[in-house]
């Protein structure tokens, strides 16, 4: 089991489960984050910057800290 | 363990109701049948321990969007004891369809009706007693927002609750949504052998330029580039029409206006021509580059490269306290300030929507843009022109990001930062007018407010007392630059100066139309005239107290009923004012002590 924080560019991944406080988890479910869905790292910026990560259809971007709320199975 | 469902359309205070029943002991969950986790929590209810879970908000249970789906494979998998549907009672003629789908399915239930305050103010009056009857289930008017009437809710559901009947029959269930099953089934298959949809994304063209334009080194100079060949784009197009405008309206002047003024007294001719007229016709000359301005900044806008420079300056905003979103409202108040103040709302923890509230009025917007652009024609080559400008962006920049820096510890914060990235959008013609003609004429309607206001002050107060010199010391105006000299000298800022300075704190638009009526004169008289008025160690000075003083009385009054906090406002207005005297002074100063 691994953190969406801990994976690489370019790594496939499903969703195994969230935690999060309430308010983080409506806002990640709202933009699709969700148990099960696939997901992919396409980039990650400078300095320890944000993720870049698909989902479906959707482009995201979100912080280590938040992503390391989301645990992770990679194919 | 009895098992409640909390049902209800989207946006009907659902989650505000779950919150208050379930208080902290929510947590999130699996569900067999689905593939979503919901969150659930367990409360104590009638001497029971009752699960309590908040399934997704839905317009209608035979629906197929992906919420409406998983409510219904939720209840054709799990025994419910009881579904509490929430509705809102202002919008009750179309959201009782949910109420009468779930009678269908012969699910024990209660009724809450939410917001109902708000019903009756809109007319709206329930007989909750009669409905109840009609509905054969409890109907109760409640407020998930304050708790009102809950309780009783909660008592109607724990009567049914310790009834003790048997929990829904998930089989059943499923028998009586087998139509929606099968027009599930059919979609699926239909989807599958007739449609192709990747499993990601192939639009390559937002692939490609974000390969290049998020690259890991390239990203941020490219960006910077892109807005120095922007602005460049704006004042190779702009200033012609500037220029062509100036000459049209001061033709007007020597040949239509001045004969007509003629013969009326020296003091309307003075107000009329010398005060309005120069004014006016000044910071009119800058509408085209404005309107170039306010052009480009919406197709910027419109076209999804902003959300990518918050990820590129995310991780150097952090380091200040705040984030990529932040610099996103940096890059809008370029424009003006005040709707990028207002762009702030959608930060939800409040330390740090103040400290971005704090640096915003930095931001060099378009009205000092104007202030700008004529100081340094007038003093400035054309060569050198765009070199000044880019310092005064970049200084605009630096202040920023000094703010932060000294002000995040006050204003520590964990907001999460998660953006969606929009595709790549070349915005249509019709919308960047459109957009555009927004701004400008917001921009036309501050602007002739306070300039002609402002213009008319500062002509009264450069031409009385009468018995004295035209802007000379004697008049109201020179006594008001006397009075701040002691402030104003040591940062090379003179009477004439600080005349525009005062009512520049009412709208940097001001500055430029009452330097026109201080000195008398319009267009390249005027530039000319300040040429020899003034060196451009003093020009340089001037124009970096306009750019970090406060920006005007608009972003004040935003400033204030957006923070809720008048010490707040002074805050801005005290540290900008600092700030400004602090950095003209350090240059004015050493600039003099090198030589200048």
């Amino acid at each position: 089991m691994q953190f969406l924080s801990q994976l690489k560019p370019g790594q496939h991944a499903l969703i195994s489960a969230i935690e999060a406080e309430e308010s983080l988890f409506h806002r990640l479910s709202a933009l699709g984050f969700r148990v099960g869905k696939p997901l992919s790292i396409m980039r990650r910026a400078n300095f320890n910057g944000p993720l870049h990560v698909r989902l479906g259809t959707t482009d995201i971007i979100l912080r280590n800290i938040d992503a390391a709320r989301i645990q992770v199975n990679t194919l | 363990m009895k098992r409640i469902a909390l049902l209800g359309m989207p946006n009907t205070g659902k989650s505000t109701l779950f919150n208050r029943i379930s208080g902290a002991s929510a947590r999130v969950g699996n569900w067999p049948g689905i593939t979503v986790d919901l969150m659930s929590a367990k409360i104590l209810m009638g001497g029971h321990i009752a699960e309590l879970i908040d399934l997704p908000g839905i317009y209608d249970l035979h629906g197929f969007s992906d919420d409406e789906q998983v409510v219904r494979h939720f209840l054709a998998n799990n025994p419910v004891d009881l579904v509490i549907i929430l509705l809102n009672s202002s919008q009750i003629d179309r959201q009782l369809s949910l109420v009468l789908q779930i009678k269908k399915l012969k699910l024990p239930a209660v009724l809450a009706l939410n917001m109902a305050d708000e019903a009756k103010q809109t007319g709206i009056t329930i007989d909750t007693e009669s409905l109840e009857k009609a509905l054969h289930m409890p109907v109760m008017q409640i407020s998930a927002k304050y708790g009102d009437g809950l309780p009783k809710a909660l008592q109607a559901a724990t009567q049914i609750i310790n009834q003790n009947h048997n929990a829904s029959n998930p089989q059943a269930i499923s028998q009586l949504l087998q139509e929606d099953n099968q027009i599930e089934h059919e979609m699926e298959a239909l989807i599958q052998h007739h449609v192709h949809i990747p499993a990601t994304l192939s639009d390559n063209t937002t692939d490609k330029i974000d390969k290049i334009l998020l690259h890991k080194w390239l990203g941020l100079p490219l960006f910077f580039i892109a807005m120095y060949v922007l602005f460049q784009f704006i004042f190779t197009v702009g200033k012609p029409l500037q220029d062509g405008l100036a000459w049209a309206l001061n033709l007007l002047r020597t040949e239509a206006l001045n004969p007509a003024f003629a013969t009326s007294p020296t003091w309307l001719s003075g107000l009329m021509l010398d005060g309005i007229y120069n004014g006016v016709a000044t910071v009119a000359a800058f509408v085209p580059i404005i309107v170039l301005f306010f052009l480009v900044m919406s197709m910027v806008e419109d076209s999804g490269y902003l959300s990518r420079a918050a990820f590129l300056m995310d991780a150097l905003m952090a380091k200040m306290g705040l984030d990529g979103r932040g610099f996103v409202m940096m890059l809008m108040g370029f424009g003006c300030n005040v709707p990028a103040l207002m762009g702030t709302r959608v930060m939800r923890s409040r330390p740090m929507r103040l400290l971005t509230m704090l640096v915003i009025p930095f931001s060099l917007c378009s009205a000092r843009l104007q202030v700008f652009i004529f100081i340094i024609a007038a003093l400035f080559t054309a060569q050198q022109a765009p070199v000044i400008l880019f310092a005064l962006y970049a200084m605009s920049f630096l202040t920023m990001f000094i703010t932060a820096l000294l002000f995040q510890g006050q204003y520590k914060n964990s907001e999460p930062f998660i953006l969606e990235l929009p595709p790549y959008r070349f915005p249509t013609p019709r919308q960047i007018v459109l957009r555009g003609w927004q701004e400008v004429k917001h921009f036309l309607v501050r602007a002739s407010k306070f300039i002609i206001i402002g213009v008319v002050l500062v002509w009264f107060m450069t031409h009385f007392p009468s018995n004295v010199a035209p802007a000379s010391v004697g008049t109201y105006a020179g006594q008001i630059g006397v009075l701040f000299a002691p402030i104003l000298d040591p940062i090379g800022i003179n009477h004439e100066l600080a005349i525009a300075l005062i009512f520049g704190f009412v709208a940097k638009e001001i500055v430029v139309g009452a330097l026109a009526v201080i000195y008398g004169l319009q267009g390249d008289a005027l530039m000319v005239q300040m040429a020899t008025q003034i060196d451009w160690v003093q020009a340089m000075s001037f124009m970096l107290f306009t750019l970090i003083y406060t920006p005007c009385l608009s972003t004040i009054a935003t400033l204030k009923s957006e923070s809720r906090s008048a010490a707040f406002m002074w805050l801005s207005i005290a540290w900008s004012l600092g700030l400004a005297w602090i950095v003209s002074f350090v240059f004015y100063q050493s600039a003099r002590a090198l030589g200048f």
